[in-house]
């Protein structure tokens, strides 16, 4: 993709093209939700306050970029030094995520230059909002700071690197807090509106689930990513890189088939805690169970199929599986199941423009992640720091 | 005490006498163990009484200055469509089979909304009143997703000052000693605005003195913790558009459990991620040494081997060399001893031919 000889970089690839038609449109739907507001774009109402750009942009957003603090707790705190190189790739992506979901809130909220309020004006310290809000802002500079060593090698910046890889423990630990905090608290949301949402997916343990189905959709989405980055990136791998990307797969494959079936024992724990097993028999059961058979254990065993026999391209298709059933997770709480006793023309189904403008910031991710790993040394370690680890 | 709006005045004395400025004593509702100020005021909605004359919507509308209706207000048809509160209308009167709802906000006495705000937009004042700031919210809509009442609005079309929009229980009404506007005009007394508990004392003696005009349940008296908002009715509450499944949990209530996990996380994590990366470190640092130790070993031995190989190696050499050097001081001598032997030889010979002698030698080469 990118040109690594001396013949003129091209342009007019498909997907170039592609990227700047999704670039252009957002630019209009971005005039148009701030010239003439959030009801101009949205199909958002009084009964329906959140819809596609909380249940994908943040629920989702935030659960895949999960990757970063699964993959740095597993190679600097678990000691498991062979998916090194899977770390700075999974930084990276989870700070663009980041990025993407406070990007993506400025279109969602009403005064969008109020967003620093919670965190230095008014501190509503009763709402779990406020600890998402929080800690999301505290995450993002922690990630940010994780990833300028990569930055500070490609502008060769020694000192300050050195001191920055120093702290990488202590880093890696702030992530960790500030992950289980925030990735639990987004489900937390939804526990203050048990009239709501469905009680299949209400529970007392929601913040439990979000937690949980949030490492093993870190975990996915680093395999999933690096498939996509091995297809359409692979001249900027090293060979460290290529050798253990095998590793990493398998690796996560098999963690993430224990932690989710866990994820489903805990479920199944909530169903019964709750006693919900009669619901299963309605719409709305079969509807769940969807969800948890075919977005849960079915991708869960082709983990462990996979991890068991070695062959990645099960895990690579189980991860892609397993990053739907949180989309499709996700949205269920915060969309389909949400406000479910409503009449059926009450409930919300997102506009055009509404996707439009998801469609433009996964883009603007896409086009920066492309920046910046031809740029940085990501995918690949940097020659003059290679001795270090 | 049954509250007309003669009694009213003196009822506020009474309540806020001791008090000077209510206002500036709000508080945010989130303490988990605050049910809610004890002399607070509230308004009773008697369903059996309302007429669904609308001069609520009516007087509500002019007091929050909320412009000219779509339809004017003695339009009765609007009451067969189902309404719901929005920016344009903080009450709305809903007809259910001839039965009339009235819907605002309920002014809880531990509000969702105020629970869930993270700016702490909505306070719960003392007069019971929940009031909402503009100047903090910044518009993300949580109030609403967790009001179980479906009442704040959000004025989504405009693009600099949306906001949330809800009754304020004519807060600033109730300070100057006026009450709240749809109180006042209610031709049919249909509502009653009074301290919030001798309300529910007067709710219960209608429906205990009438009880087969009315259903035995007070709406409001616990519905999620309670709010300031009471209602009697002759029919069930869920036949005329009011969840009757919200159960008595306050929202502080629901969502603490999840907060008081804070500070486990907070405290907890960091001990026992360094826990996990000592092991992990020490497992490395065991299997480096190990290593080590091994690598140490097998040079040992092969030092050792090695030794052993060059001593016997330098033997075997010294012993081949003392050999060889014994052989050639050997064949030194035995020629040495051979040369004198032929020397004494030719001497001997020498005295009687010297040319044999020669001629010995040279054959001899
Ligand atoms: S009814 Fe809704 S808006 Fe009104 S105080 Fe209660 S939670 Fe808040
Ligand atoms: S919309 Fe405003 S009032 Fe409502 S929760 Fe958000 S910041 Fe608070
Ligand atoms: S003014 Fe009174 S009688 Fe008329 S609709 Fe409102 S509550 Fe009912």
């Amino acid at each position: 993709m990118e040109n690594n000889s001396n013949q003129p970089y091209n342009w007019f690839t498909p997907f170039n093209i592609l990227t700047a038609v999704v670039l252009g449109v957002g630019l209009v739907l971005t005039i148009a939700r701030f010239g003439w507001g959030i009801g101009a774009v949205t199909n958002l109402d009084n009964n329906n306050p959140w819809g596609l750009w909380i249940g994908f942009d943040l629920l989702c957003g935030v659960a895949l970029a999960a990757g970063g603090f699964t993959t740095s707790a597993a190679c600097y705190i678990f000691g498991l030094k062979r998916f090194h190189s899977a770390v700075r790739p999974a930084i990276l992506t989870a700070f663009l995520g980041y990025a993407l979901v406070v990007f993506a809130l400025h279109y969602d909220v009403g005064r969008p230059w109020k967003l620093p309020y919670p965190i230095f004006v008014s501190q509503g310290t009763s709402s779990l909002l406020f600890e998402v809000g929080l800690c999301v802002f505290l995450y993002l500079t922690v990630l940010f700071i994780e990833w300028t060593p990569a930055a500070f090698e490609w502008l060769g910046f020694k000192n300050l690197r050195r001191i920055v890889v120093k702290l990488t423990l202590l880093l890696t630990i702030f992530g960790v807090i500030l992950s289980t905090l925030h990735q639990s608290s987004l489900g937390a949301l939804f526990m203050i509106a048990p009239s709501k949402l469905h009680p299949l997916w209400y529970s007392g343990y929601l913040h439990v689930y979000f937690f949980i189905s949030a490492i093993f959709a870190g975990l996915s989405m680093v395999v999933f990513e690096g498939s996509l980055a091995h297809k359409w990136l692979h001249h900027k791998m090293d060979d460290t890189h290529l050798s253990e990307a095998d590793g990493v797969v398998l690796g996560f494959g098999k963690a993430a088939s224990f932690i989710m079936m866990g994820y489903l024992g805990i479920k199944v724990i909530g169903l019964a805690v709750d006693n919900n097993w009669h619901y299963l028999g309605t719409g709305w059961g079969a509807w769940y169970l969807v969800e948890i058979i075919g977005f849960v254990l079915l991708p869960a065993i082709l983990y462990s199929v996979g991890a068991r026999e070695k062959k990645l391209k099960l895990i690579r298709i189980a991860a892609a599986w397993t990053v739907l059933g949180i989309v499709l997770n996700r949205f269920n709480i915060s969309m389909i199941a949400f406000n479910y006793h409503l009449p059926a023309a009450d409930r919300y189904f997102p506009s055009i423009p509404e996707i439009g403008v998801t469609i433009f910031i996964v883009f603007v991710g896409i086009t920066v992640y492309r920046f910046i790993t031809a740029k940085m040394p990501i995918l690949y370690e940097h020659p003059e720091y290679k001795e270090e680890h | 005490m049954a509250i007309s709006r003669r009694k009213f005045l003196g009822c506020l004395t009474a309540a806020l006498g001791t008090t000077t400025g209510v206002g500036a004593l709000a508080h945010a509702a989130s303490n988990k163990d605050f049910k809610g100020y004890p002399d607070s005021f509230g308004v009773l909605h008697d369903s059996t009484k309302c007429i669904g004359c609308r001069k609520c919507e009516e007087a509500c509308n002019t007091v929050n200055e909320l412009g000219k209706p779509e339809k004017p207000f003695d339009d009765l048809t609007v009451l067969d469509e189902r309404r719901r509160t929005d920016e344009a209308e903080y009450t709305v009167v809903n007809k259910f089979n001839g039965v009339f709802a009235k819907t605002q906000c309920n002014h809880c006495q531990e509000p969702a909304c105020a629970s869930a705000c993270f700016v702490k937009a909505f306070k719960k004042d003392k007069t019971g009143a929940v009031i909402y700031d503009e100047s903090l919210c910044v518009g993300c809509r949580y109030c609403m997703v967790a009001c179980p009442f479906n009442v704040p609005a959000y004025t989504y079309n405009d693009p600099l000052t949306p906001k949330v929009t809800k009754c304020t229980l004519c807060h600033p009404r109730i300070i100057e000693g006026k009450l709240p506007g749809c109180v006042e005009i209610c031709p049919k007394e249909a509502l009653i605005f009074g301290k919030r508990s001798d309300l529910v004392k007067l709710a219960w003696t209608r429906i205990t003195e009438k009880s087969d005009r009315y259903i035995q349940h007070v709406y409001g008296e616990h519905e999620m913790g309670g709010t300031s908002w009471l209602y009697i009715a002759g029919v069930p509450f869920d036949q005329i558009g009011m969840r009757e499944d919200l159960g008595t949990t306050s929202a502080p209530e629901l969502t603490s459990g999840a907060l008081a996990s804070v500070p486990i996380v907070v405290g907890l994590w960091p001990v026992l991620l360094t826990g996990v990366y000592a092991i992990a470190k020490r497992k490395d640092k065991i299997a480096k040494e190990e290593q080590e130790t091994a690598v140490q070993d097998a040079i040992d031995t092969a030092t050792e081997e090695m030794n052993k190989q060059l001593a016997q190696l330098k033997d075997k050499m010294t012993k081949e060399q003392q050999t060889a050097v014994a052989n050639e001081v050997k064949k030194a001598l035995e020629e040495a001893a051979k040369k004198a032997e032929e020397e004494a030889k030719a001497s001997e010979e020498g005295d009687a031919d010297p040319a044999d002698a020669a001629s010995g030698e040279e054959e001899d080469k």
